[in-house]
């Protein structure tokens, strides 16, 4: 969307992208020799700049929010929490409630574990967990959902924003049981979410009303709607050699394309 | 010489474990009844870890009495609680923490795939 307004603003300063900019900065620097672009696509100009600046201070604020969010979680960690005895980077905290997330950082990331997990789940079960939560961390899952919170934030009526990230959410939760599938099998991992999402279900239930644990009751063979359970529960063949070579193909074409495209009268005038 | 962290951390527990407010002498004391490296802790560096942790929300001061004397907010439980709130709860700051084990699975979710799992154990 920025990228369009810029080049439609950027067109009558030249023939390619390359002499446009370089149009646009005599402009700026107020040249008189350069013709004026009319007030239309000053305009567009205009909007593309305050967009692009607008994303960018939006994504240092998140990440500055984030990271101070972070810091003071971290802090009471310290203080609430003891580290596993025969794992490492690992905090236990004293809950009965199951419970594992991991806290993403610069120098030290660290998984957390509560004793309602340790106890509650078999030794195969916590492997599991554990090599879930360890994958998001050792691929900065964390750098992605920050970009994506970003844009959403900066552009929260545009539904794409939305929808990429919540496709983002469910995709590193995606590779990461892929992660932990490596260590276990299927069912083992499918138990261990169960455990652990049916006791945060009954913890959210009891500290509310209980309409959802009438609906917990109610639907015993309820639609599994998330394409995250689908996918353990009747695991598909990943796709052939041919297909994802096309796959990722298209996605670089998709970037390149546009940008060769507008470079292009330059590269034929050599 | 324990890091501050550290120090910060014995002197809560301390607190925590206390029934009634403590000055900075009896938790110096406490501290170094503790530990052999905690020996030579000075009274003033129990007090700079108090304001610490009493601007953080931590512990509370009692001006009344001379020499003042401090105590916990509000127990470990709450504090732990709180903690987990943070990591599950609805709250805004659930981004602080990266993407939970269960993220995305709704309630419903759950009890279908215990019945479906359920289903397949007993076949």
């Amino acid at each position: 969307m920025i990228g369009s307004m810029l080049v439609w603003g950027l067109a009558p300063l030249g023939d390619d992208l390359i002499s446009a900019l370089h149009g646009g900065w005599l402009l700026i620097m107020g040249d008189p020799s350069v013709p004026d672009p009319g007030e239309v696509h000053l305009f567009a100009l205009s909007a593309a700049l305050l967009f692009g600046f607008h994303l960018v201070l939006t994504l240092i604020r998140a990440a500055w929010r984030i990271s101070r969010q972070r810091a003071k979680h971290r802090h009471l960690l310290r203080l609430l929490s003891n580290p596993s005895q025969t794992r490492p980077n690992t905090l236990v905290i004293d809950h009965d409630m199951p419970v594992a997330y991991c806290v993403p950082g610069i120098s030290q990331s660290v998984t957390v574990l509560s004793r309602g997990l340790l106890t509650q789940l078999s030794a195969e079960e916590q492997q599991a967990v554990i090599a879930h939560e360890r994958s998001h961390l050792d691929q900065r899952h964390d750098l992605l959902i920050l970009a994506f919170t970003a844009w959403h934030e900066a552009l929260p009526w545009l539904p794409t924003s939305r929808l990429a990230l919540d496709a983002v959410r469910q995709l590193i939760e995606m590779l990461a049981d892929d992660k932990a599938l490596e260590k276990v099998n299927r069912h083992t991992l499918l138990k261990a979410i169960v455990t652990v999402a049916t006791a945060a279900a009954m913890d959210d239930s009891s500290s509310k009303n209980h309409s959802s644990s009438a609906g917990l009751v109610g639907m015993p063979d309820g639609e599994v709607s998330s394409r995250r359970l689908q996918r353990l529960l009747s695991p598909q063949d990943p796709l052939g050699r041919p297909q994802r070579a096309l796959v990722l193909l298209s996605t670089i074409m998709l970037l390149i394309c546009p940008t060769v495209l507008l470079i292009a009268p330059r590269l034929l005038d050599w | 010489m324990a890091s501050l962290g550290d120090l910060e951390r014995s002197v809560m527990d301390l607190l925590w474990d206390s029934a009634e407010p403590l000055t900075a002498n009896d938790l110096r004391d406490d501290l170094a009844a503790l530990g052999t490296d905690a020996k030579e802790l000075a009274v003033t560096t129990v007090l700079t870890v108090l304001a610490r942790l009493e601007k953080k929300g931590l512990v509370e001061r009692e001006r009344t009495t001379r020499p003042h004397r401090y105590a916990a907010s509000s127990s470990r439980e709450d504090h732990t609680v709180g903690l987990l709130n943070d990591a599950l709860g609805t709250a805004q700051d659930r981004e602080a923490v990266l993407a939970r084990f269960i993220g995305g699975i709704s309630p419903d979710e759950a009890a279908s795939l215990r019945a479906i799992l359920d289903s397949v154990k007993s076949a």
